[in-house]
């Protein structure tokens, strides 16, 4: 028993297998598409696999049980993640339009996943730019030795350091002070940071440089930005694995706990983290193939990659990782060391890394008072192993400083900065291109203007509103956009998205398609997933994020150099009115599709009406 | 006789270790780690790397007192430790009653630190001086910011590759419509052709009449 919403009209929508073939040979020339298989392959490649592979992955494998967290995040990218990039490849193919233009085509009471996309595609596009622009700040200091960020800049009467960078650290400061220059709280906006402005202009620039003539140029711009970061990520793994500590980092990654495999956060993070990757505008990348291009085959290689290359980044960060925890924990045993050994005048070298407990024990016996008056610290590798930092905090402090601790730190800055800049870019191309593709659809500037133009116009539109993030606080607003921006929408409208094709386009109709374009019609594991395993884990995952978004309270984490925790991040409360920018950026695309719905079938019944009333005269 | 310079002598040491001792208000501590400086090349401190130092301080302190002719006798150390610490006064070279003060030890110290610290193959770090901060290193500041010229480069050759790219679209631009009123003609031939012949296909798929909004331009 087969669910399927009635469609009338959806052969008049969309065209038929023969005049698809006619459309392949007769548009041969015209028709843009991709120089070669390689081309559209690597654009796939560097849209899917993004900053998250490198900075969101590996805390979250090493948060949820190191190697055990392979297990769910394996099984997901078959249940889940396989069967969306399939079903994304398969619809553009067939239906030929963009990521905007093949919902009202199936139904003109989908338009509203058009919008929903459109908005989400815009607020990714706007604050993805800024984390690149950050990238690009720290890579054009990279030039010099030794890095800025290794040392404390003296202060205004040359007798210390300033204060604010000796009780953090010199990369924190460098990151909160000297890049950001982030103000206390949300509500004070810290004014325009000229240094971050003109990164911002140059990221922007980059981008429009590389869309300018769609994919003319993001195709040939891939072959650079899809494969230096696997490049780099050797180099990166050959160093560090050279470096003492590292395979402490990697021990630490893939020691599995299994008891992790419980907890259901721990499934609900996998199948986020695996949605997050495969899904956005490859409707539109797929739909300059050619219509037999076998797309099954496609989405599992490219599925298979990017799993791939989510464990390989995990494992080259975390040789440095460990690399950096080895080198605090032997630092601080030295430190305690030291002052055993001037609190009670003993011999250098009495005291050995190997028998330290053994030696503070005994002292601690016999002259209690004097090793309270020392203050040693605790030393655990495991809790400096565990420092663990995602995102920005990963990036621009806990790596920059392990960096720096490296013999030639400038050419592995270089570097680090060009990689995450490559990842970061190739993701941007997919969201330039939904953008660019929908703002076409909707016919917004006449036809006579030239791509370049459309492209120009955008991409400044875009940098003026970006320019909110170039302010002081623009690293709270960017971690709300994320936070709030891109999540809940996006699995409102990939779930929307899979009951469309499924069930208002017909699975029997999807599977003719397929076995049209690559001659067999896909077999029980597609069909099983597509119909029901697929959307049943975006939609858990949906409610899962509802329900914890709702529940807990709205907090951000401010750094105040005026409180006493400093230089722990202080968590606070948001103002209102933020509630209102948070319903904007993930209200209005989510109820955009049941209100563009509604607002069609009262189009239809008033036209119904309208016609039904000409006709009695 | 003898006796007497003894007693003297005894006295005058017992005199000088009274004075030595720790925390005194009149000298510092010393604290060396040769072996974390110099691992395997360090060397073994014994008396004759003492008389080095006694004479090194000597030094600083003809340094910073002109005139006055410090002797290593004027030096006077006390309390060694395994850890190798140490305490030490300065006596005044006229009149060994007196000790130096330590605001005058302390600036002598600071001036000529370089060079007792390579005397000794040591750093700041690890030849410390308790309770004498070392002046610190002052930061190369450049004239230019670095990251300054890397964007100006990144910049240029940005706005260069665009005003190319618009530069060329443009010119192909005009290459197009140059070359395109003698293909208008040739695709009218060709139309009219294929109707006269009439066969081959069910009909010409008309490219000028089909809704090319359906397909979403590149």
């Amino acid at each position: 028993m087969k669910l399927r919403l009635s469609n009338p009209g959806l052969d008049d929508r969309i065209l038929s297998h023969q005049q698809l073939d006619k459309l392949e040979e007769d548009e041969a020339g015209d028709r843009p598409k991709w120089d070669n298989k390689a081309q559209y392959m690597l654009s796939c490649v560097g849209f899917c696999v993004g900053l998250g592979n490198v900075w969101r992955f590996p805390y979250l494998c090493q948060s949820h049980g190191g190697g055990a967290f392979m297990i769910p995040f394996l099984i997901l990218l078959v249940l889940e993640g396989i069967p969306l990039l399939h079903l994304e490849f398969a619809i553009g193919q067939r239906l030929r339009a963009g990521s905007m233009g093949v919902w009202s085509e199936i139904h003109p009471y989908l338009a509203g996943i058009r919008i929903a996309s459109m908005c989400i595609s815009l607020t990714v596009s706007l604050y993805y730019n800024t984390i690149i622009a950050w990238i690009m700040w720290y890579f054009f200091n990279s030039f010099q030795d030794p890095l800025p960020w290794s040392q404390c800049p003296m202060d205004a009467s040359l007798t210390g350091f300033v204060s604010e960078c000796e009780r953090s650290s010199p990369v924190d400061y460098f990151w909160y002070r000297k890049t950001l220059n982030t103000p206390p709280t949300i509500e004070e906006d810290g004014g325009l940071q000229w240094w971050i402005l003109l990164c911002h202009i140059c990221a922007w620039s980059v981008l429009y440089i590389c869309t300018i003539r769609g994919i003319e140029t993001t195709g040939k711009a891939v072959y650079v930005t899809s494969t230096l970061p696997y490049v780099v990520l050797t180099i990166f793994l050959i160093r560090g694995l050279t470096l003492k500590g590292s395979l402490n980092g990697i021990k630490f990654l893939f020691t599995p706990d299994l008891t992790e495999l419980a907890k259901p956060t721990t499934w609900l993070d996998a199948g986020a983290q695996v949605f997050y990757s495969f899904f956005g505008g490859l409707i539109s990348f797929s739909s300059y193939n050619s219509v037999h291009n076998n797309c099954e085959q496609d989405a599992v290689i490219i599925s298979i990659i990017n799993g791939l290359t989510a464990v390989y980044a995990a494992t080259v960060i975390y040789t440095i990782i460990g690399f950096r925890a080895t080198e605090r924990f032997d630092n601080c045993l030295s430190g305690n060391i030291l002052a055993l050994l001037n609190a009670f005048d003993m011999a250098e070298g009495s005291i050995t890394d190997n028998h330290y407990n053994q030696v503070v024990q005994r002292l601690n016996e016999t002259h209690p008072e004097v090793i309270q008056g020392i203050d040693l610290k605790t030393c655990d590798l495991t809790t400096f192993l565990s420092e663990g930092v995602e995102g920005t905090g990963l990036a621009f402090i806990v790596f920059t400083e392990a960096i720096t601790k490296m013999p030639l730190s400038p050419l592995w800055s270089v570097l680090f900065f060009i990689m995450l800049f490559c990842l970061g870019l190739s993701s941007m191309f997919g969201s330039i291109e939904g953008i660019l593709v929908s703002v076409q659809d909707l016919k917004v500037f006449p036809k006579t203007l030239p791509k370049e133009a459309i492209t120009g116009v955008i991409c400044a539109l875009c940098c003026l509103v970006g320019l909110i993030f170039v302010l002081g606080s623009g690293n709270y607003w960017l971690s709300l956009f994320d936070t709030y921006g891109a999540s809940i929408a996006l699995l409102v409208v990939a779930f929307c998205e899979m009951i469309s094709v499924v069930y208002i386009y017909g699975i029997d109709r999807f599977n003719n398609d397929i076995k049209f374009m690559i001659g067999h019609r896909p077999n029980f594991f597609w069909k099983a997933s597509w119909r029901v395993i697929s959307p049943l884990i975006v939609f858990l995952i949906l409610v899962f994020y509802l329900v914890t978004k709702v529940s807990e309270k709205l907090l951000y984490k401010a750094w105040d150099p005026e409180l006493e925790k400093f230089p722990t991040l202080e968590v606070k409360l948001y103002p209102h009115w933020i509630y209102v920018i948070i319903f904007i950026l993930a209200g209005i695309p989510s109820l955009a599709i049941p209100f563009a719905a509604i607002w069609k079938c009262l189009q239809k019944k008033r036209r119904k009406n309208q016609i039904y009333e000409l006709n009695i005269y | 006789m003898l006796d007497k310079i003894l007693f003297l002598l005894c006295l005058a040491s017992a005199l000088a270790d009274e004075r030595c001792m720790p925390d005194t208000p009149h000298g510092f501590q010393v604290r060396l780690s040769i072996k974390t400086a110099l691992g395997d090349e360090a060397y073994v401190w014994n008396e004759n790397e003492m008389f080095l130092f006694r004479a090194s301080l000597a030094f600083a302190m003809r340094n910073h007192m002109n005139g006055q002719q410090f002797e290593v006798s004027n030096i006077i150390v006390c309390n060694e430790t395994m850890r190798v610490s140490f305490w030490f006064i300065v006596t005044s070279p006229l009149d060994t009653s007196q000790l130096i003060d330590q605001e005058n030890v302390e600036a002598a110290i600071r001036q000529s630190r370089n060079r007792i610290n390579s005397a000794f193959l040591l750093t700041d770090k690890t030849l410390e001086f308790v309770d004498i901060l070392p002046t610190l290193a002052t930061l190369y500041t450049h004239p230019t910011p670095p990251w300054l010229i890397v964007f100006g480069v990144v910049m240029g050759a940005v706005g260069a590759g665009i005003i190319i790219m618009l530069v060329s679209s443009v010119v192909q631009k005009k290459r197009k419509t140059n070359g395109k009123p003698q293909d208008k003609d040739d695709d009218e031939e060709t139309r009219v052709k294929t109707v006269e012949n009439g066969d081959a296909h069910d009909g010409v798929h008309n490219m000028s009449f089909s809704e090319d909004e359906r397909f979403t331009k590149m």
